[in-house]
């Protein structure tokens, strides 16, 4: 047990699971990097922000695989292997990049196993990294885990922190379905403690990360830690909030998020994706489907504009969900009655 | 052939440009004022100027994310790149693209772009336009070495020569993909990909103005007079890293060095028209001290930009909704 | 300053707690308390416990309000006799913290102490080795599915003065996860192992319920390595144990499962909460731990009995003290019926299987006192 970032914690998930299995195999573009540098280096990167650094070194050629900048072909040729025996990690760098090979994920690992009548195993695991809060612009940092969720077959992974991420990625590895898995990019440098061990955590069980009385809120990803600062400050002011981190889009678990709505009554949805058809809207759906007498106020969701991500900072920080944004749509459910009265 | 004098300055003014601008760029960045992602196109300066000193405002490119040499060449103006750059409103785009989405429309830039191969299925959308319009114009693709493995520039080769396109290829080949060098990564060679997809293959020294001047001329010719599609191959080196921050551990010692040392484009070119007697000495420097004020006053200028405001945000995702 | 002003303070339970949650205040203001009285409850990383004032006197000011978490240290109250005026206690209260302040960021570098794994003979222990003194160590060996932090409130008080280790059971916390064949002989052999790597001759054991066995079988097998025996609701004692607790623990696999389970644990239900649970979970999702779990429980509970029969260890025993908890529902106190007569046995009143954390204060001045004598 030690502190390790968020990015430890991934790198050492890969580790631990190429050490133990051996058809555990990583490619992407530069995840060794060097490769036909003229200072013949490798391992020169270890992925564009080091998450894979050591890897290469340690389990050379045979296991780590360069890629040239060819999305389609890498993510579909890791989707036959995995039908094939390998149980191959790959890496997208920025989700974005998903609109160069999404048939592959789409029509190809997502569908053998139901197409092919139960038949085919695909255990791919599709590593990427997701979101805003860089100034990386509209192609470089979208949140794009409900177009994932939306197409059955996958799975869809978003660790919170670097306990989670390792416990759900050494998980996904040893899933025998293809697995999406999302790194929030602004959370690399976050600390915890995280077990040197190998560990899993299951997919389809929310975590509640605290609990309180009066109102629900469901966050994912880096939303969490967001949520559970909105959760701290409205404690003080005598609110009591449930925070709970979903840790998978798909499969949902969605007998949590309706307990903790029938304990509350009240439902806040922190999703950083864009708002038409995105996680806070489908959960809102759930809710207002079963648990709609327990309700004692509109659901609220905290989400971005239905625009591209702004480049700006100001116009970037305007546009992300925050814990400001979260403790004042708190208050707005709490409030719901009395301003009704009034 | 014979470059007029005009073409001869305004080349080397945007070389100038280009290369300050960069250099420019590379310090303010680490002061840690420009957000975001930047690459710099320091040392590949002939090859976008070349080829768009053969191109009118009625041509169109597209670029990549190491995109500011190109719009420079393509004549995008360098204060509004600059206050893009530093996230304000004054910015070419308002502040909402950054450096690696810089466009301006009414100069035939169709943007930089964020995603590797993004631009040659565009340039033959454009090409089609320029086609169907019979406005004479024709498109060019600038794209990388790594770029060049992508499917959607392979699949844009086969479609431009099919659809007898009037594009251009301008593969600017500096040796890496990133971390990744591109004896590695490229398999073949780019002149057996042209032919293969049956188009004319050219190629030429990047860090030489006149050569890249004189081939992309044929090659947009060629393309202009409705033959097809043509590969222009342009060899570069690229002086910096990646992207700002990339510490280049996978290049050898010497190898920057030697390019900045050997391979300048604009020491060349000084030399080469100064020689011949086309341009003098006193020309040339008052173009490098005119740019060195543009350059200064843009970084000036940008730092003073207002911030854009909260309603751009929701701004500009239609025409109309 | 008036003299019989008292600061309540964030108490420190135990060696790892920097911080504490003011859970909820048990006194109102204005109300007298006389020493001892609870004051509030403070809810730490592993457990709710309640606080008691130090001293007598009004409790003048909550300065912390419920559900903030302070620093160990912090001012939380204000305990002052009635002549005190508020403008005497208001800057007391500023006065108090501004040194505070100042003086946890100079106290900042001084970290709990950390557990360390070390190898034992093979074997990686997980180990936190604290104190100094003459006298001969204390070796506090957890019970199944516990760990080092089982003795969070404990291992700080007994090591004024002494050196006391605790460390976790193959299988366990942050060891590794070979349980050999999961019997007490075999737990007792890695004791052995451990006493030998430190290079300890002779210990005190202090065995908590499984880890009472394992003290048991070490008084068994290595008599002259065993200076005292101090056992919380030891194992082999008796055949009954609550099998709903040994298989809910092994296969609850989330915190709604689990809570009820951990609930067997402890007299005071409320004391079991969401953190305890994600702190088990986290344990038995490491690879191995779960086997390791089913294969001690399998050499150990077989047919839903103990398997071994310890009490004959006692007749013969080094000095020993039992302490079992009235209300135990895993192992009942009834198992500490009829031993010999040189042993010492306490049973606790409204108190469940983990008297150590239920009735901290009680056990570690029992055991020091027993120790002492
Ligand atoms: C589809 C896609 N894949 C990967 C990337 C990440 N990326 C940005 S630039 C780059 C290297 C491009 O190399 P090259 O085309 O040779 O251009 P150069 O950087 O050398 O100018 C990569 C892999 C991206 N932006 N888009
Ligand atoms: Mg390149």
């Amino acid at each position: 047990m030690s502190k390790k970032s968020f990015r430890q914690a991934i790198n050492e998930a890969l580790r631990l699971e190429m050490r133990r299995d051996p058809r555990v195999i990583l490619m992407g573009e530069d995840v060794a990097g060097g490769q036909g540098g003229s200072a013949g280096t490798v391992d020169a990167w270890g992925g564009v922000l080091g998450v894979t650094k050591g890897l290469y070194t340690e389990f050379g050629p045979e296991r780590v695989f360069d890629t040239p900048i060819t999305e389609a072909s890498y993510i579909g040729a890791a989707a036959g292997a995995a039908a094939t025996g390998l149980r191959p990690v790959a890496e997208l760098m920025f989700v974005d990049f998903v609109g160069c090979c999404l048939d592959q994920i789409m029509n190809q690992a997502a569908k053998f196993r139901y197409m092919f009548g139960g038949k085919a195993r695909t255990p791919l695991v599709i590593r990427a990294m997701f979101g805003a809060g860089f100034n990386a612009a509209a192609q470089h940092s979208q949140a794009l885990y409900p177009l994932f969720t939306h197409i059955p077959g996958l799975k869809v992974v978003i660790p919170s922190s670097p306990y989670e991420a390792k416990g759900l990625l050494i998980e996904a590895i040893r899933d025998d379905d293809p697995v999406i898995f999302l790194e929030h990019k602004v959370m690399y440098d976050d600390e915890e403690e995280v077990p040197d061990e190998a560990y899993t955590i299951p997919f389809g069980e929310a975590n509640l990360t605290r609990e309180g009385d009066d109102v629900t809120i469901v966050a994912f990803g880096r939303m969490v830690k967001l949520a559970n600062e909105a959760a701290d400050r409205l404690e003080r002011q005598g609110i009591g909030c449930t925070v709970i981190d979903p840790r998978t889009t798909s499969p949902l678990d969605r007998d949590t998020i309706l307990d903790c709505v029938a304990d509350t009554g009240r439902l806040v949805i922190v999703d950083e994706s864009s708002p038409r058809c995105n996680m806070a809207a489908d959960i809102s759906a759930l809710v207002a489907e079963e648990a709609f007498d327990a309700l004692k106020a509109p659901i609220r969701r905290v989400i971005p504009p239905h625009t591209p991500v702004p480049f700006a900072s100001v116009l970037e920080a305007l546009y992300l969900p925050d814990a400001a944004k979260i403790e004042a749509a708190v208050k707005a459910v709490m409030n719901h009655n009395v301003t009704e009265a009034a | 052939m014979q470059i007029a004098r005009e073409t001869l300055l305004r080349s080397y003014r945007a070389m100038r440009t280009i290369r300050d601008f960069e250099e420019r760029l590379h310090v303010e960045f680490a002061t840690g004022e420009i957000p975001g992602f930047v690459h710099l196109y320091c040392g590949e300066e002939a090859s976008g100027v070349g080829v768009c000193a053969n191109l009118t405002d009625s041509d169109t490119i597209s670029s990549t994310h190491r995109g500011h040499g190109h719009c420079i060449a393509k004549g995008v103006e360098v204060s509004g790149m600059m206050a893009e750059i530093y996230g304000k409103s004054t910015g070419v785009c308002r502040g909402k693209g950054g450096s690696m989405h810089i466009a301006d429309l009414s100069r035939g830039m169709l943007g930089a772009n964020g995603i590797v191969g993004g631009g040659p299925p565009l340039m033959c959308g454009a090409a089609l336009s320029h086609k169907v319009l019979k406005d004479g114009g024709v498109a060019v693709a600038f794209y990388g070495d790594g770029a060049s493995n992508e499917g959607s520039t392979l699949e844009s080769l086969n479609l431009a020569t099919v659809w007898k396109l009037p594009v251009v290829f301008v593969v600017e080949d500096n040796g890496y993909g990133e971390a990744t060098g591109s004896s590695f990564a490229v398999a073949g060679t780019q002149k057996a990909r042209a032919e293969g997809f049956g188009m004319p293959y050219m190629e030429c020294d990047g860090s030489d103005f006149f050569a890249v001047h004189q081939t992309a001329g044929e090659a947009i010719a060629h393309a202009r007079a409705g033959n097809g599609p043509v590969m222009l191959h342009v060899h570069l080196a690229r002086w910096y890293g990646h992207f700002e921050g990339d510490a280049m551990s996978y290049r050898a010692a010497g190898e920057v060095a030697e390019a900045r040392r050997d391979h300048d484009c604009l020491v060349l070119f000084r030399r080469k028209v100064t020689e011949a007697g086309l341009l003098d000495d006193a020309e040339l420097d008052a173009i490098d001290e005119s740019v060195r004020d543009e350059i200064e006053s843009s970084v000036v200028a940008a730092k003073a930009a207002p911030l854009p405001e909260a309603a751009d945000l929701l701004a500009d995702v239609y025409v109309r909704y | 300053m008036n003299a019989s002003i008292t600061p309540i303070t964030m108490p420190k339970f135990g060696l790892a707690m920097t911080e504490g949650k003011l859970a909820g205040w048990m006194v109102r203001p204005g109300a007298t308390v006389r020493a001892g009285d609870d004051l509030a409850d403070i809810e730490t990383s592993k457990i709710t416990n309640a606080y008691e004032s130090p001293a007598a006197g009004i409790l003048r000011r909550q300065v912390a309000q419920e559900g903030e978490t302070l620093a160990v240290g912090a001012l939380i109250g204000v305990l002052a006799d009635a002549e005190a005026t508020d403008a005497e206690i208001d800057a007391f209260i500023a006065r108090f913290n501004a040194e505070f302040s100042a003086g946890s960021a100079e106290d900042a570098e001084e970290a709990p102490p950390e557990p360390s794994v070390i190898d034992v003979k093979g074997r990686a222990l997980r180990v936190l080795d604290i104190g100094h003194g003459d006298g001969d160590p204390i070796v506090l060996i957890h019970g199944f599915g516990g760990d080092i932090g089982n003795w969070l409130f404990n291992h700080a008080a007994l090591a004024e003065g002494r050196r006391v280790i605790a460390f976790d059971l193959p299988g366990h916390g942050g060891s590794g996860k070979d349980v050999g064949d999961g019997t007490l002989a075999f737990f007792s052999t890695v004791v052995v192992d451990l006493l030998d790597t430190l290079g300890i001759d002779r210990a005190h054991l202090v065995g908590h319920s499984l880890g009472g066995g394992v003290a048991l079988t070490t008084v068994k097998n290595a008599p002259s390595r065993v200076a005292s025996l101090a056992l919380l609701a030891p194992a082999g004692l008796g055949p009954d144990v609550n099998m709903a607790f040994i298989d809910g623990f092994i296969t609850a696999d989330r915190q709604k499962t689990l809570i009820p389970v951990l609930s067997y644990l402890v007299h005071d239900k409320g004391l079991i909460g969401r953190k305890m649970a994600d702190d088990v979970l986290r344990y038995k999702r490491l690879d191995g731990a779960v086997d390791a779990l089913r294969r001690v429980a399998a050499a150990n509970f077989a047919d839903g009995k103990q398997t071994d029969t310890l009490r004959p260890v006692l007749e013969s025993a080094p000095p020993t003290l039992i302490i079992w908890g009235k209300d135990d529902e895993i192992l009942p106190a009834s198992h500490a019926a009829g031993l010999p007569e040189a042993v010492t046995v306490v049973i606790l009143p409204d108190t469940g299987h983990m008297p150590q954390m239920e009735r901290s204060d009680d056990v570690n001045g029992r055991i020091r006192a027993f120790l002492a004598r």
